[in-house]
């Protein structure tokens, strides 16, 4: 009998715009990109490649010098046909020109029956030669693993509970036989069964799988975020390495070993109020998001996310899809000045808070077409407690905040820092009235404690 | 408003950096977000998207809440008058004459404050906070109707000097901004503040046995039964703890309604602005302090030769302090201030509960001070953060306990 835990915090952010449970055509992207800043802490990014040169999907691109075992690869076969570089000649993007036909490095394929039988070094050296390993990020900081370490434990949620996130149960239909695959390859590194976080009544692809110890979460978001199973299951103390896979990463891990090729392919949702038509669409990593919105959009004052709209990374209109996303999101810029803004009563403004004039709370159903306004100017802490509200973790965000403004290494970490990264707090980062960006400052203290 | 909008972007230039009034920056921008909210979008990672809430929302609501101590308070300042003096006046007029008193100190209160703060925008470079336009109206209702215009604007120019720009702005101050403001004249003027200051009498003179006497003062120099002494005065008119929790009594311009603070308390908690559990722990504080009183007391007798002065008072029903002098409003709208209160939700239980303690020990105990509460909440103020620090510590220690290194 699997355990289940309620969580009586966070926030579930109703937005317009969800996808609907199907897979629409549209014209494949003709560009794809590997983008080194999708990849957290990549200190010395190298490029393995020229423009001009010709890449198979898994042909690595790129490496970091301080973890060089670790490839990072082509989504895509084609040619690579411009590296974009920017500030202080940081590499930002490399493009390829995708072929029609895909052509594939080739990795050594295994028998659903022979997984068993893989070492760990064969599983390891497999997954940094062919780009799968970035999937797996370490705790603390967020950062891509370093193969060297032995994870206490591996951590994989199941369900993303984000707004407009796309359902790992449709996403992942059918991909059953390489999630199991992928759970028992990441079984090998920490020697023990993969600590799977899933919600009731939203599990279907993950029923019936070995390798992995379910615990049940109820609750609103943050509620699906792997931090939160991990604060609750087993929570990281200092000196602890965890490791965190998301179920697209694991069934990818499965393809590696089963087909013995990099698939980068991947179902997304296209979603948000500024989306005509919002569904899934079957791409690959890093494709340009053109295709998505030709013809699809409301109107073209907007933002475009990879990524849900609390953690996501803003992009161009010819930008091109995060790593590790699975969602695409559009949603109104709100780049407007509005008279008396700040003190008209309203109903279609979205707050957590029930402070004069905010009538969200009535009803808490409605779908709402939030943009990106501020909705207030930066101000030092004031309000206390609504933060704490937000995270359903046994710590106290404004005090750690505070403590990583001040700089104060060892308040940091007696306040439980290693437990979070950015989208742990994401939630805090909405509500906050004195409009802090803590995700930035977070990471800001994650950066102190690793780099110094 | 494009129009509007219009001329404000046509004038911006000039408040921005190289413009000829860029040292008027700060106090452009705070007029301007309070006509239009800006235009800021969020950065192109974290957050896209922001709840609508802000501090000027958060700080107006507090406001709203206090709007019924202040109508109540300028009623009251009227009903007061006609007590002392046995004039008969219907509600508009009192309301009339009330509003002719106190609306003077408010907006004393607010220019003198606010130009404090402009000043030290101009100075310092940082933005308008909008802590002040709760302190505004706070320094008023915790006045006496008579005091003059010279020390509401004095004591609120100190407030925002010393007792928060000091200490770097809104969010950084130590001590409640209009309890400072009401410390400076308690400690500076004090003729002017306590005694028999709470009555406006206007040219009138005061009726055979009027005294003017608020309850804590009758309370503090009862012999025998502290109720029996308060049904004895003119201005209770029906039963005395009833008269007391309408607010039918002399005291500060808005904290002498207990009704009037609960429907406050009652905004302040729906919307979520003011801790519920400070405000019940506060009360509850009171409430068990006077019970305390009580049982200690027990078998003395305030009439005997040597009794203790406060005898009486220790003997009196706890509910009466519920609903006599600032409690009340102390508990709804200063001690639940934010910044000064306990941050963390099991200090809020142990701050507010402590405020409702030290306010009836100081009543009854210290001669000194007729009400506690003010004092109280400066030193539970200073108190927050060590009950923040051990509450925080016993988090640290739990992390701590788990770790294997």
């Amino acid at each position: 009998m699997s355990k289940t835990i309620k969580l009586k915090r966070g926030f579930d952010i109703n937005l317009a715009g969800k996808a609907d449970k199907k897979i629409a055509s549209c014209p494949q992207p003709e560009v794809f990109a590997v983008k080194p800043l999708d990849f957290v802490g990549m200190q010395r990014p190298k490029v393995t490649v020229k423009v001009g040169e010709t890449v198979k999907a898994g042909t690595p691109v790129l490496f970091d010098k301080k973890l060089e075992t670790v490839m990072y690869t082509a989504p895509v076969s084609g040619e690579v046909v411009e590296i974009k570089r920017g500030l202080k000649r940081r590499v930002e993007e490399i493009k390829i020109l995708a072929d029609k036909e895909f052509a594939y490095e080739e990795f050594k394929a295994y028998g659903a029956g022979d997984i068993a039988g893989i070492s760990r070094e064969e599983a390891q050296e497999q997954l940094t030669k062919s780009g799968v390993w970035p999937q797996i990020i370490q705790r603390p900081y967020g950062i891509v693993a370093n193969p060297a370490d032995t994870p206490r434990d591996i951590f994989v949620s199941g369900f993303d509970s984000a707004p407009l996130a796309a359902d790992y149960d449709f996403t992942l239909e059918g991909e059953e036989k390489y999630l199991q695959a992928g759970f028992d390859i990441l079984a090998k590194f920490s020697g023990k069964a993969v600590k799977l976080g899933l919600k009731s009544g939203n599990d279907k692809v993950f029923k019936g799988l070995n390798n992995v110890e379910a615990t049940y979460f109820d609750g609103v978001h943050p509620a699906g975020n792997v931090g939160t199973h991990i604060h609750k299951v087993a929570p990281i103390n200092k000196g602890e390495v965890v490791w965190t896979v998301n179920p697209y990463g694991v069934a990818q891990i499965g393809k590696l070993f089963i087909e013995g090729k990099y698939d980068a392919s991947k179902v997304i949702a296209v979603a948000g109020s500024e989306i005509k038509a919002p569904q899934h669409y079957k791409t690959f990593s890093g494709a340009c998001i053109n295709k998505f919105i030709e013809n699809n959009m409301e109107q073209t004052n907007v933002r475009y996310i990879s990524g849900n709209v609390l953690t996501g990374t803003r992009v161009e209109d010819k930008g091109f899809l995060g790593y590790y996303d699975s969602l695409f999101t559009v949603i109104p810029e709100g780049n407007e000045h509005e008279l008396f803004g700040w003190a008209l009563p309203t109903t279609s403004k979205l707050s957590f808070q029930r402070a004069l004039g905010l009538f969200s709370w009535i009803n808490r159903n409605k779908e709402y077409t939030l943009n990106t306004n501020t909705r207030g100017e930066a101000r030092a802490f004031v309000q206390s407690g609504v933060l704490e509200k937000m995270v359903p973790m046994d710590l106290y965000p404004t005090y750690l905040l505070k403590s990583i403004l001040a700089q104060d290494f060892e308040n940091m970490e007696a306040l439980g820092i290693y437990e979070v990264i950015e989208e742990d707090l994401a939630l805090c980062e909405f509500v906050d009235v004195s409009k802090h960006k803590i995700q930035a400052i977070l990471r800001q203290g994650l950066d102190l404690l690793q780099y110094s | 408003m494009k129009f509007l909008r219009d001329n404000i972007d046509k004038i911006k230039p000039l408040f921005e950096k190289d413009g000829k009034l860029e040292k008027f920056y700060y106090p452009f921008e705070a007029l301007e977000t309070f006509l239009f909210a800006p235009d800021h979008t969020t950065p192109n990672k974290g957050a896209h998207i922001r709840d609508a809430i802000d501090l000027k929302r958060l700080m107006s609501t507090v406001i709203v809440a206090m709007i019924p101590c202040l109508i109540f308070g300028m009623w009251n300042v009227g009903l007061q008058h006609d007590l002392a003096t046995g004039e008969t006046t219907d509600f508009i007029g009192r309301l009339g004459m009330g509003a002719f008193k106190v609306l003077p100190i408010v907006i004393v209160a607010y220019a003198a404050g606010l130009g404090a703060e402009f000043v030290f925008s101009i100075i310092r470079k940082h933005p308008i906070n909008e802590g002040y336009l709760v302190t505004g109206m706070l320094i008023p209702l915790v006045l006496p109707v008579d005091i003059p215009l010279w020390q509401v604007a004095l004591a609120s120019i100190f407030a925002v000097v010393i007792g928060k720009e000091a200490f770097g702005g809104t969010g950084m101050n130590i001590l409640n901004v209009a309890l400072t403001a009401r410390a400076f004249l308690y400690f500076a003027y004090p003729t002017d503040i306590s005694g028999e200051v709470w009555t406006y009498f206007g040219d009138a003179d005061a009726i055979a046995g009027y005294t003017g006497a608020t309850p804590l003062a009758i309370a503090a120099g009862a012999k025998g039964s502290v109720v029996e002494a308060f049904s004895q005065l003119s201005y209770l008119k029906g039963a005395p703890l009833f008269d007391m929790f309408m607010g039918y009594i002399p005291g500060s311009i808005g904290e002498t309604s207990t009704l009037m603070c609960l429907i406050g308390a009652a905004v302040l908690i729906l919307t979520g602005t003011g801790s519920w559990k400070i405000i019940f722990s506060g009360f509850a504080g009171a409430y068990i302090m006077g019970m305390v009183f009580n049982m200690a007391s027990t078998g003395m007798d305030p009439n005997a030769e040597g009794a203790a002065t406060f005898v009486s008072f220790m003997q009196m029903a706890p509910v009466y302090h519920l609903v006599m002098g600032g409690l009340a409003f102390g508990v709804v709208f200063m001690a639940t201030d934010p910044v000064t209160a306990s941050h963390t939700e099991k200090g809020k239980w142990i701050y507010g509960f402590l405020i409702g303690v030290l306010t009836v020990i100081i009543r009854v105990v210290n001669p000194a001070y007729p009400e506690g509460i003010m004092l109280a909440i400066l030193i539970m103020n200073v108190f927050a953060p060590l009950i923040d620090h051990y509450i925080v510590q016993a988090n640290k220690n739990r992390r701590l306990r788990r770790a294997t290194v």
